[in-house]
């Protein structure tokens, strides 16, 4: 819609207008400058050059497009320029953190790496593996995927299909506070009842309850979001044959929204798998197998990274491991994400609209 | 169809309207008649059950951790409000969160200046001037983007940020070391600085997310009269969607600031904490709430984790604060945009 804007007619309706090379003309200018005064001045950071050639670019352009164009164009063009700024900027990191974790990555992630645990090989030195990792963040997910999951459903059953009064508004308004909670107040709040109160030692369930507390309020919320999605005629059209309120909510409502709730599901595991604080109070972190997550410390994946980053003393044995972990912590999220993008699409709840 | 609507509306609204769904007024109805079938008498104490559960898991945690916390505070010999120090396992115990307040607060406002300008300009980027398919295709990455667990952007941060810093904080220290604030004696760029550098990158996807949403949905007609009066896309930018998206920008802002606040693991890599309030940003030292619980947490006794407990129940007052005012900016946008739709 923009284009037809500035469509070039001929006639003079139209006032002079900058050739549409200009900004690339600009930027190729500003980057040759930056980089060159940089070069002069013995400053080494691409960060500085950067950000010189980005200055020089956002005041080019609105010399150039003033002396041409007048000033109204020429703002319209610095706000393009540091809109197009503000994006690069923040590929720059975005990129780089990409970039980086797969390329060191890769350098141990191997078939040896995924099935083998770090038992007996210290942390300065190299070998070992995530086996003991994986295992621990699937056993502590899976156990919170178990518990939130029903709880979470039934919860945004309650709200959508009953929730009337009092109740379902707390509900509605603690299950928002519940979404603010950071994730080391959760494990702070089982470290104080489970550990502290109770006696219980370190282990993997203790960790899955910090999960289910942060995991919980994102099943709720999607589940909540996709019931409201289901039109109220199918509602009807089932109460009216006499089918009862629970089996309608069971046959009808539940599988009308299935996909939806898929994906929220998905989405939540992808997100608390990435969870480190709660797990590095409540599990502990070991460098053994330990195959029962309720009893003893065990291993996660995301905790992993944490401590072959921190307490390896800055050993390159111990920061490859961590990236490979690292990036396999990124691949397991990702596949999660594009999983649940594509059961949304394929499973998109139809709504008649 | 007019019906069908009104009636989604019901349900949609049905916590909030006095007006019953007509599916809970169908309920109603039957119990009012007393011939409840034993099977929705079931899922109703299961659904209502599992809701009551979430409202017992909130007040256990809001209980356990006021009741742990009043255990250590009551034993700290000086003002937990205003003690530089961190020191719970001495026979006479003394600790107080002055620091942590300084550092989560600086190292999230730090944040918040560097991602909301450039996660605006994303937005805008994606929904007004990138080609559309690039745009949806950014908006699909940064989506993903906002995935990625924050352990990584630590190793990130950690690994590759900081050996980064260093020109920029040489140069900050040249042409801004006069002020103070930005004065660097030359140690390792693990400052509050640089964690703050690091949250916005952080909550930059996050943000930007949102705040596409709201300026998607900002009315065309607007814009296209304005281009229509001859206004160039800035000024369409700037006289429609930016006023339309105001309020949108700010809650998904406060959102941000809510993560950047109980951020722990990218600080906990980043920073080198100490317990005092250096009076430039590019110093190493301080500490923010949620890193000194991660990193004290190993080596405390008891006491020490009911001090470390007091100072989460205070970061958790202060997330609730701010996601509650966010909710509230949400809440008055939704009411605006429904007279508007």
């Amino acid at each position: 819609m923009s284009q037809s804007v500035n469509v070039k007619r001929p006639g003079d309706l139209q006032g002079a207008t900058l050739p549409k090379w200009t900004p690339w003309a600009i930027a190729a200018g500003s980057i040759a400058l930056g980089v060159g005064i940089s070069a002069a001045a013995g400053l080494d950071s691409s960060v500085q050059w950067g950000l010189m050639a980005a200055i020089f670019f956002v005041l080019g352009s609105y010399g150039v497009a003033a002396r041409v164009e007048g000033r109204r164009q020429a703002k319209d063009r610095v706000a393009t320029s540091l809109v197009w700024v503000a994006f690069l900027l923040a590929v720059v990191p975005l990129v780089s953190l990409m970039w980086e974790t797969v390329e060191r990555g890769v350098k141990v992630l191997d078939g040896y790496f995924l099935s083998h645990s770090m038992g007996l090989v210290t942390d300065t030195e190299p070998g070992g593996g995530i086996y003991h990792a994986i295992l621990g963040t699937l056993e502590q997910v899976g156990i919170a995927t178990v518990i939130s999951v029903p709880i979470g459903i039934l919860t945004a059953v309650y709200l959508v299909e009953y929730g009337r009064g009092r109740l379902a508004q707390a509900v509605t308004f603690f299950v928002d506070v519940m979404t603010g909670i950071p994730s080391i107040v959760a494990g702070l709040f089982v470290l104080s009842f489970w550990i502290l109160i109770l006696d219980m030692g370190p282990s993997g369930f203790a960790g899955s309850m910090a999960l289910t507390i942060l995991m919980l309020p994102v099943v709720v919320r999607s589940t909540e979001e996709m019931l409201k999605l289901v039109p109220n005629e199918l509602r009807e059209a089932s109460l009216a044959l006499g089918v009862p309120k629970w089996r309608t909510i069971m046959k009808v409502v539940l599988p009308t929204s299935l996909g939806g709730i898929t994906t929220g599901v998905m989405l939540s595991i992808a997100r608390i798998t990435g969870e480190t604080a709660p797990v590095l109070l409540l599990v502990w972190g070991s460098s053994f197998i330990n195959t029962d997550p309720f009893d003893g410390p065990q291993a996660s994946l995301p905790m992993y990274i944490y401590l072959q980053y921190a307490n390896s003393g800055g050993s390159g044995a111990a920061y490859d491991r961590a990236w490979a972990a690292a990036l396999t912590l990124i691949a397991f999220v990702m596949i999660l994400n594009l999983a649940a993008r594509g059961v949304a699409r394929w499973k998109a709840p139809k709504t008649g609209r | 169809m007019d019906i069908s609507t009104k009636n989604t509306k019901n349900t949609g609204d049905s916590d909030a309207s006095p007006s019953p769904s007509p599916a809970a007024g169908t309920e109603q109805r039957r119990a009012a008649r007393g011939a409840t079938r034993p099977g929705d008498r079931v899922f109703l104490a299961l659904s209502r059950g599992s809701g009551i559960f979430l409202l017992v898991v909130m007040a256990a945690i809001a209980v356990f951790l006021s009741y742990r916390s009043v255990l250590a505070i009551s034993k700290d010999e000086s003002n937990f409000l205003t003690t530089f120090e961190w020191n719970p396992v001495a026979a006479e115990p003394s600790f107080g969160i002055a620091v942590l307040v300084y550092g989560t607060v600086v190292s999230s406002i730090i944040a918040m200046v560097i991602a909301v300008p450039i996660a605006v300009g994303i937005a805008l980027f994606i929904t007004h001037y990138a080609p559309r398919r690039l745009g949806g295709a950014i908006a699909y990455v940064i989506d993903l983007l906002a995935a990625v667990p924050s352990i990584v952007y630590g190793l990130w941060g950690a690994l590759v940020l900081v050996p980064q810093m260093e020109g920029l904080y040489g140069w900050l220290d040249e042409y801004f070391g006069w002020t103070g604030i930005l004065d660097w004696q030359g140690g390792a760029p693990r400052s509050l600085f640089t964690v703050g550098i690091l949250l916005a990158i952080m909550i930059l996807p996050i943000i930007t997310n949102v705040s596409r949403e709201v300026f998607r949905q900002a009315p065309q007609m607007h814009q296209e009269a304005a281009l229509a009066l001859g206004a160039t896309r800035w000024e369409v930018i700037r006289m429609s969607v930016l006023p339309f998206g105001r309020s949108g920008v700010i809650s998904a802002s406060m959102l941000g600031l809510g993560r950047a606040l109980g951020e722990t693991m990218a600080v906990a890599t980043v920073l080198s904490p100490s317990f005092e309030i250096k009076a430039s940003l590019l110093d190493p030292g301080g500490g923010t709430f949620a890193q000194n619980i991660a990193s004290k947490f190993s080596e405390a006794s008891e006491m020490g984790r009911d001090a470390l407990i007091a100072s989460g129940l205070v970061l958790f007052v202060i997330t609730l604060l701010v996601n509650g005012a966010a909710r509230a900016i949400i809440a008055r946008r939704a009411e605006y945009s429904g007279a508007n739709a």
